[in-house]
């Protein structure tokens, strides 16, 4: 289908932008890649008045490392993510995780500003972004607010960002030397969105995690933190509690079911990415009981 | 009421200077206003590739981007890329292996192969699967295809030594 009619401009600036915001309220949507509006409005899920287009706002755009943090642009597209070299040396999660982000068109105009503000569940950057304990920085004409990622998402393309905010940019703070990560997902088709997924920063010490932070994705209305990970800090991972753990991770999700996958096949899958990337990150194989769960 | 607006860009090295909708999107644009069919419209979401077109160089989704979007921009269609004989030897090996049967996914077949090869000279099938995941194809079964790259890359590597 076609995208029903709607009025268009064009911000100049943050500035201008916010403005066109206020002026409008929730009649105008941002336009900043379109990869998830522009199918939302050829499908006749939304039909705003107003159109902002936010895409030549070059204040917006790139990434830079500042004082212990990695500072991303809100329009800096999947593609410019994906080649960044700041983006390997300190958020390698991140360049791991685009590759799954849609098509390489796709990646072409989406950006992570975008995506994020869009916050589909089944989206990879949103779990990315609390798994990297990131902020989000919002600005309206009354300042600027910082958000945490774990804060941000609040439901089914639902965020704390308000229809008189722009998601401005997002601070990661550079990985550690020995912090590793892991990311994985299942979907039909490469590119598409995800049935499950997995994404993880963790510290290692020896053979014991000091940290681990493991988001799910896909498997609820938004990304999750998973609690049940945390028995698996400070201690030798042993079959018997990761076999606790993924029990416990079970009943602390709630996905939903849809075309792709029951609520029973996704809550599976969420643990065969545990054991998976629990294994992997110990270097343990024996930890890996693959389907078996 | 919503106003038409002023768009100039360049389509295919030329420049155009169009009233447009806010509401149309680059492929309609290109097929209506242009007469410019090559580009084809499918899914209108995003998903199968059909629409696929270069912008400033890049391949994007033409279904996915508004024409007022483009405003200063260049826009590279499949007519462009045939007139031009740049993929002249790609079309030859998509003819050749039977890597088209319908054709309705073939110029997005290529304008996404050709931006492969652009930026990998030789890519293995599972790169060549990668890159073109975003492609539906509902005749061939993708086998054909896939050999029509891998075969382009070779010749194209033999001819540059």
């Amino acid at each position: 289908m076609k995208a029903s009619a709607f009025n268009y401009a064009r911000a100049t600036s943050v500035v201008n932008a916010l403005e066109l915001l206020v002026a409008h309220g929730d009649k105008a949507k941002v336009l900043s890649g379109g990869q998830s509006l522009m199918p939302a409005m050829n499908l006749r899920l939304i039909s705003p008045e107003l159109i902002v287009d936010i895409g030549e706002i070059a204040e917006l755009r790139g990434i830079a490392v500042r004082g212990g943090a990695l500072i991303i642009g809100a329009l800096t597209r999947h593609v410019d993510l994906l080649k960044s070299p700041e983006v390997a040396a300190h958020a390698p999660l991140l360049t791991e995780a685009i590759a799954h982000v849609a098509h390489p068109a796709i990646r072409n105009r989406g950006t992570i500003g975008g995506s994020l503000a869009h916050a589909d569940p089944a989206s990879e950057l949103p779990a990315c972004m609390i798994a990297l304990n990131a902020t989000i920085i919002v600005r309206s004409q009354t300042g600027e607010r910082r958000i945490a990622a774990g804060d941000f998402f609040t439901g089914v393309y639902e965020t704390a960002l308000s229809a008189q905010e722009l998601l401005i940019a997002v601070e990661l703070p550079v990985a550690r030397k020995s912090s590793v990560h892991f990311f994985h997902e299942f979907a039909r088709r490469h590119g598409d969105y995800a049935i499950a997924g997995l994404a993880a920063q963790a510290i290692v010490l020896g053979d014991v995690f000091t940290d681990l932070r493991m988001v799910l994705f896909a498997v609820g209305d938004r990304p999750v933190l998973a609690r049940s990970a945390e028995k698996l800090i400070d201690v030798v991972v042993t079959p018997a509690l990761l076999s606790d753990a993924s029990a416990a991770l079970g009943e602390e999700l709630d996905p939903p079911e849809d075309q792709q996958a029951s609520a029973s096949m996704r809550r599976h899958l969420a643990k065969v990415l545990l054991a998976r990337c629990v294994s992997t990150l110990l270097g343990r194989p024996d930890l890996d009981v693959g389907g078996s769960v | 009421m919503t106003a038409n607006m002023q768009i100039s860009l360049e389509v295919n090295g030329e420049r155009v200077d169009a009233h447009v909708p806010p509401r149309l999107n680059l492929a309609d644009f290109l097929r209506e206003h242009l007469q410019l069919t090559g580009t084809h419209v499918g899914c209108e979401h995003g998903v199968c590739g059909a629409c696929t077109v270069r912008v400033n160089r890049e391949i994007v989704r033409s279904c996915l981007v508004l024409a007022v979007q483009m405003h200063g921009g260049s826009v590279e269609t499949i007519e462009g890329l045939s007139d031009s004989g740049e993929i002249a030897d790609l079309q030859a090996a998509f003819r050749d292996r039977n890597a088209l049967q319908c054709g309705f996914c073939t110029p997005g077949m290529l304008v996404a192969a050709q931006d492969l090869l652009k930026q990998d000279a030789e890519p293995d099938r599972e790169r060549i699967r990668e890159h073109l995941s975003g492609n539906y194809c509902r005749c061939t079964g993708y086998q054909a295809i896939i050999d029509a790259i891998e075969t382009t890359a070779r010749q194209r590597r033999e001819r540059k030594p």
